[in-house]
């Protein structure tokens, strides 16, 4: 058994609420799905949330994150209002992206949270990017990469990751290894050893690990972080979990068996944590209390963004771009 | 006129948009594949030495990643101009270019810009065959979010590039190939030509001839050649497709009751259709000929001189179409 004698106790707890309040925006969300309240397609992340908390929790408010398809978790973590975001999953005014963009492009950038994307892959070269303008400008701060086990097939991911080594730019890549690409299992679908062998064959630093290990993962991330603030380039964190929910909010998995989902039910990242604090002494109702708030959290959520006013139609025709007003080319 | 003039090619007057451009905003740097050796035409040649291999970078064959990177460089605060060496390679980032760079403003709401410039050369060059020869600016006229500039001149490549750098719009730049040798007159001071705002080449009464790119020159030959024949041609270079400048079209068109659109891409579904489409709505009852278009067949282009030039518009041929226009109609 690990010992928890070290635990910074505020600070796990802290993780473990808010792993608990992604998971209760998840669990409203696709209740509000089910109700015809949320609209297109979600993609939830239930099991994932140490990945979401852990890696977010070791970034600062100006240090950037590029987020994926499946990033209620990590929009969240990085400290957006869950209120606004659930608005956003409406389709409502007061929405993140004012009910434009939805769950597959939930972005505030306000948190340096600069977008999930419905593109696999297509974050990595975006966040590059923002990691040379941040080096052009002389800035401290770095950029955390999210993405899939789906996405290392993608050719962005190989031209990203070189690109991060030849630029030496401050970015951690993480890769949340759900196994699952869609609906095919990742590992009948890739060449070779995987994601870290990858990074490594590029000259990163990468390391695999268990992502539902809350306690493991904060701490690899925060050495990981510290070597990409040393100016020390990219590394890469290979997080493995399990999307316990399907691909879509929709998706009955019918793809795997009901024991395989079970065992990975009890290797839940909350439970594991949750019990990591108790032996450490944590009161079981704290633990529940932080449960509790989360769940209250997001139906005050649920009940706003159902109470919100669909967007003005005039706002359909603006923020597409300076030249040339749409209006006067509508036909 | 009291501007002191220069004469500089096409290439010199995107260099020289670079780096003035480069000198005003320290925000403004140029990614791309062997920038520090001058790139592949020589548009860069000596940006590197002068402004360093950071803001003159020196990028992999990614041109996913190019175009990519500088979606992320523009939402972060900088302004990056991206050399795509041939348009046919930014076919490798049109995702990047497409679902990302012209998307982000609207799907976030507003809460970013992307303030890039897409360099991409278009045009037939020296048989270069299909996959380096391509005109494809329809493709990116269409897609909401992009702002699309096609400069045929010296003067245009230097104050619409600096206008393009200055957008808060990803903007595609379609610089042809064919003309990095054009000689022209640039004032000397600052020069700056505002996107979306036609250029009157040529005044005349009998017919208008609208085009874009390296065609504005077959155009202008064209219209000397009719001119002789008593035929005066109006020409005019609408400079970028989004936004095009319609009202001047439509004034022109009004006055001449003739339009002839003429383009190097293919015809087909060519931006020659939008501005067809939009006299035809708008002025049917005025016109005094059926609106013609000219382009290329629906082919990619060849190597073989002579299979290349069955794609080419030529000057006689706008000019046969012009006459045919203007016959007096049979009676009856």
């Amino acid at each position: 058994m690990k010992t928890t004698a070290n635990l910074d106790l505020p600070r796990m707890q802290a993780l473990h609420a808010m792993m608990w309040r992604i998971r209760a925006f998840e669990e409203a969300a696709i209740a509000a799905q089910r109700q015809g309240l949320v609209l297109g397609a979600i993609h939830p992340s239930i099991g994932q949330e140490a990945v979401a908390a852990g890696i977010c929790a070791n970034l600062a408010t100006d240090d950037l994150l590029l987020s994926t398809h499946r990033g209620h978790g990590h929009t969240l973590a990085k400290g957006a209002d869950a209120r606004a975001m659930m608005r956003e999953l409406f389709g409502r005014a007061g929405g993140t992206c004012g009910g434009k963009g939805g769950s597959m492009h939930i972005a505030d950038f306000g948190v340096g949270m600069l977008g999930a994307n419905g593109v696999v892959g297509a974050n990595i070269p975006i966040a590059v990017g923002a990691a040379q303008a941040l080096k052009l400008r002389g800035s401290g701060a770095i950029v955390a990469c999210i993405f899939g086990d789906g996405a290392i097939n993608r050719g962005p991911f190989l031209e990203g990751l070189n690109w991060a080594r030849v630029f030496d730019l401050p970015v951690l890549f993480v890769c949340e290894d759900n196994g699952f690409s869609a609906t095919t299992r990742t590992r009948d679908l890739t060449g070779g050893p995987g994601a870290a062998a990858r990074a490594e064959s590029l000259g990163i630093p990468a390391r695999s690990l268990d992502g539902n290990d809350l306690i493991a993962l904060d701490t690899a991330a925060r050495d990981a972080i510290a070597g990409v603030r040393s100016g020390g380039g990219p590394r890469f964190l290979h997080c493995r979990t399990y999307r316990i929910s399907g691909h879509t909010a929709v998706d009955p998995a019918t793809y795997r068996t009901e024991e395989e989902v079970e065992d990975w039910r009890r290797g839940c990242p909350i439970d594991r944590l949750a019990g990591a604090l108790e032996l450490a002494g944590v009161e079981p109702a704290a633990l529940e209390a932080a449960r509790r708030e989360a769940e209250a959290e997001m139906a005050a959520a649920l009940d706003e963004a159902r109470a919100a006013d669909w967007p003005a139609t005039a706002l359909a025709f603006a923020d597409v771009q300076d030249a040339g007003d749409p209006r006067e080319w509508a036909f | 006129m009291g501007l002191l003039m220069a004469r500089m090619t096409y290439l010199e007057a995107g260099r020289r948009a670079l780096i003035e451009e480069m000198r005003r905003d320290a925000a403004v740097w140029a990614l791309g594949e062997d920038l520090g050796r001058g790139g592949v035409f020589g548009q860069y040649r000596g940006l590197q030495e002068m402004f360093g291999a950071a803001r003159i970078a020196d990028t992999p064959i990614s041109e996913a990643c190019i175009l990519g990177a500088a979606v992320g460089a523009a939402m972060t605060g900088t302004r990056p101009v991206v050399e795509m060496r041939f348009s046919d390679f930014a076919l490798c980032a049109v995702d990047e270019l497409v679902n990302q760079a012209a998307k982000a403003r609207y799907m976030f709401g507003g809460q970013t810009r992307v303030p890039l410039v897409v360099r991409e050369p278009v045009g037939m060059w020296r048989s270069s065959a299909a996959q380096h020869s391509q005109s494809l600016e329809a493709w990116y006229a269409h897609v909401p979010g992009l702002v699309v500039v096609c400069p045929a001149t010296p003067a245009d490549a230097l104050g619409l590039m600096k206008s393009a750098i200055r957008s808060d719009d990803p903007v595609v730049f379609m610089e042809h190939k064919n003309l990095w040798a054009l000689e022209g007159e640039l004032p000397e001071g600052e020069h700056l030509v505002e996107i979306g705002r036609a250029e009157t080449v040529r005044a005349g009464r009998d017919v208008t001839l609208v085009t874009w790119s390296a065609m504005r020159h077959t155009c202008l030959a064209s219209a000397e050649a009719l001119a002789g024949e008593g035929i005066e041609a109006e020409v005019i270079d609408l400079r970028a497709l989004w936004p095009w400048d319609r009202d001047a079209v439509l004034a022109s068109v009004e006055r001449t009751r003739r339009l002839v659109v003429a383009h190097e891409a293919v015809a087909v579904a060519g931006f020659g259709a939008e501005v067809a489409a939009t006299v035809a709505e708008a002025l049917h009852h005025r016109l005094k000929a059926p609106v013609r278009r000219l382009g290329a067949p629906r082919i990619p282009i060849a190597y073989a001189p002579p299979l290349e030039d069955e794609v080419r518009v030529r000057a006689e041929q706008i000019a046969t179409t012009v006459r045919a226009m203007c016959m007096p109609a049979p009676a009856g």
